[in-house]
């Protein structure tokens, strides 16, 4: 046996348990999230309404509340309550003495158009007589509501754009070359609330934001944007209510 | 002196190496079986072989890897941290042990934001 035999015998022999020494296997998980509140104590779930605001091109309380009646239908097993969604602006303007003021219909300006706006209204979901109110109509619900805000935005950002010049060659080349461009689009920032309908009690809240931005001489619907953005937050929302499984998958080694 | 220094070191050395390598065998038939059940959605079979792999060798990172997954599957996730962790202390250079830490990582993180409120 030559001396480049045996090296070729020793390497392929350390190749060989490099290989057995690294071997892995790829699995499916599905790794289980709790639910993060308990809500065995509820038979129904009642989507009651939401305070929104932002822009007017969506009607968001009407649109969240199917949503979310939809998701909870399908995805967990309290029985949803079927009615209208609620109009907390009017109710809490209502109570303030302030509808007469505002204007109203399809086409008015929005009355909380900031965060700073949407604050005081925001008291409402503090007051449990009301809410042990609205529980009462049926029959002592676990209530989601919470607040909306669906707005315009635009900025300036960082894009990569295929650009083609000739090289020395005379040859066209491509290449991706990073530069402004002022983009637009949309933010929303939704706040679920979570009440006990027996007594008017908050039980759980969680606020999200998510954004969307377009290259603006696109023009995107408001409302595909809106279910876009809302369907990066549903998991979340859903896992609230009742344990869910995220898959995976992970390297097991041996 | 130093001849006998010699001698005794490499009979030391002669009765460790086979010991740690059947230590490394049994470990690995375990560390093989609990990969077998666990393809086979066997998770609480697999983990418990697991378990034992590591307990027969505390220095076999791939083991401590395979329970990080086998305890995150059963929901057991500050064990799952501490298999992890393990793992990653024992090969700090492994990239599938990083990987799968980086990516129960995320769920973890999540699970305890949410305990926090």
């Amino acid at each position: 046996m030559t001396v480049r035999t045996a090296a070729a015998i020793a390497s392929l022999a350390a190749g060989l348990a490099m290989a057995g020494c690294s071997s892995f296997y790829e699995i499916a998980v599905e790794t289980p999230i709790q639910a993060k509140i308990d809500v065995s104590a509820f038979q129904r779930v009642l989507v009651a309404g939401f305070l929104t605001g932002g822009a007017k091109t969506i009607d968001a309380n009407t649109e969240t509340a199917r949503l979310l009646r939809s998701q909870l239908r399908s995805k967990q097993d309290m029985r949803v309550v079927d009615t209208d969604a609620l109009s907390l602006v009017d109710e809490f303007d209502r109570r303030h003495g302030t509808i007469a003021k505002v204007a109203s219909g399809p086409d008015a300006e929005p009355r909380i158009k900031t965060e700073k706006d949407l604050e005081s209204y925001e008291q409402i979901f503090n007051d449990a007589e009301y809410w042990k109110q609205v529980g009462a109509d049926y029959q002592g619900p676990l209530i989601v509501t919470g607040s909306i805000m669906f707005t315009e935005i635009s900025k300036s950002a960082v894009v990569s754009v295929p650009t083609s010049s000739v090289n020395e060659q005379g040859m066209e080349e491509y290449r991706s070359t990073r530069t402004y461009s002022n983009m637009k689009g949309y933010a929303l920032s939704p706040k679920f609330v979570f009440i006990d309908g027996r007594t008017g009690a908050q039980l759980y809240s969680e606020s999200y934001h998510e954004e969307t931005l377009y290259p603006s001489g696109q023009n995107t619907p408001a409302l595909s944007s809106y279910f876009e953005l809302m369907d990066k937050i549903l998991p979340s929302f859903l896992n609230t209510l009742s344990s869910q499984k995220i898959r995976g998958s992970r390297v097991l080694l041996k | 002196m130093r001849v006998r220094i010699w001698i005794i070191g490499l009979l030391l050395i002669g009765f460790a190496g086979p010991a740690y390598a059947d230590r490394r065998t049994d470990a690995k038939d375990q560390v093989e079986f609990g990969i077998a059940v666990a393809q086979r959605g066997l998770w609480k079979e697999a983990t418990f072989r697991w378990e034992k792999a590591v307990e027969i060798d505390p220095g076999y990172a791939a083991a401590w890897n395979d329970l990080g997954i086998g305890y995150e599957q059963l929901g057991q996730f500050d064990q799952a941290r501490k298999a992890y962790e393990k793992a990653q202390e024992l090969d700090p250079d492994n990239t599938y042990i990083r990987n799968n830490y980086d990516l129960f990582r995320e769920i973890y993180d999540r699970q305890n934001r949410r305990r926090d409120r």
